[in-house]
């Protein structure tokens, strides 16, 4: 008995067929994925803000559990009371990321939308003009230079090389990383979830009852139970980073 | 044993499979140091929440921003081995 397992290439996983609109601007299956991600939102925030009570019930209740936890979990922790003026960015950026995430494991969707660069990228970049633009208005532009290039309390001789270091921080790393990691996660996530199926489906293919051999077909479960947890917490971690970011440039290290 | 030899010997592209090392490698050796690192930073945001269970809140939004930060290293690995290519 021989077992003929063909794993697709990595291009297969996440490409998909251009549906209308041209070369340039072709919706695809994630495009569609994204729009309906953030309607989605809009609509849960709308129908939850619609009519408040004071005792909430149902949507509200939901969304105010949410709206706590980014002001309580994210922003007071990192950001302290002047922060409480993101929180509206800061909840539209983590409910969004995490719909965005959750359609992995939506039966017959299962497509990140952040499995595809671009908009982690995007978002990214918003982030990254975000907390330049604050720190210049709040401590104008050398201010924010310096706070967030000169290290306080350090040596003068090791200060040129610390400098230099900050500076390729505050360029590329910081963005590059907020950027790939949520992209990487959710792409080896999807990665992962697809050579489980894949190894499921051709052990049943051969003989049903040894799906259960390797344990493929239990790993493939408890997988899509563990991507829930990363979806959720790459959202939050997407999240917790931003907020950390703007404070670092509202209040200036001491 | 002969007969593989014989093949590769007649089928000189081994460019795939040096790709295929190559990525291995790379994956490889960039998650030994977050491996190592997300330890330490777990392990000791645990001991510090057994010490003080009251602050456990604060340590845990810390520990994940420590794991996120740690983590990046890995990530960028895991990238640059789907960059490769032969």
């Amino acid at each position: 008995m021989t077992l003929a397992i063909d794993f697709p290439p990595v291009s297969h996983a996440v490409e998909w067929r251009i549906l209308f609109g041209g070369e340039t601007f072709g919706v695809n299956k994630v495009v569609l994925l994204m729009w309906l991600s953030a309607a989605l939102v809009f609509l849960f925030f709308f129908v939850a803000s619609r009519r408040m009570q004071l005792i909430p019930t149902g949507v509200q209740n939901v969304a105010e559990s949410a709206v706590d936890f980014i002001r309580n979990g994210i922003i007071l922790q990192t950001m302290g009371e002047e922060g409480l003026f993101y929180t509206p960015f800061l909840l539209t950026m983590f409910s969004f990321i995490f719909v965005g995430n959750i359609w992995e494991i939506v039966p017959f969707v299962q497509m990140p939308v952040n499995a595809r660069i671009a908009l982690p990228m995007f978002m990214a970049l918003l982030v990254y003009v975000m907390y330049h633009f604050v720190g210049i208005k709040r401590q104008g532009l050398f201010g924010y230079l310096k706070s967030s290039l000169v290290p306080p309390g350090v040596p003068k001789a090791i200060l040129p090389l610390l400098v230099f270091i900050e500076l390729i921080t505050l360029l590329i790393t910081k963005p590059l990383s907020l950027c790939v990691r949520l992209f990487a996660n959710m792409f080896a996530g999807h990665l992962l979830l697809i050579t489980f199926a894949v190894i499921s489906a051709t052990l049943w293919a051969v003989q049903w009852q040894i799906i259960i051999l390797p344990f493929s077909g239990f790993l493939l479960i408890a997988l899509t139970g563990f991507e829930v947890l990363v979806a959720f917490l790459q959202a939050f971690i997407f999240t917790i980073l931003t907020a950390v970011y703007i404070g670092q440039s509202m209040h200036p290290e001491h | 044993m002969l007969s593989v030899l014989a093949q590769a010997a007649t089928n000189p592209d081994i460019t795939p499979g040096l790709t295929a090392i190559g990525r291995g490698i790379v994956y490889g050796g960039a998650a030994i140091g977050p491996g190592i690192g997300i330890g330490l930073v777990v392990g000791n945001a645990i001991s510090a929440m057994a010490r003080q269970p009251e602050s456990a809140g604060m340590v845990r939004t810390t520990m994940f921003l420590g794991i996120a930060f740690t983590e990046a290293l890995a990530l960028f690995g895991f990238v640059l081995a789907f960059i490769i290519s032969g």
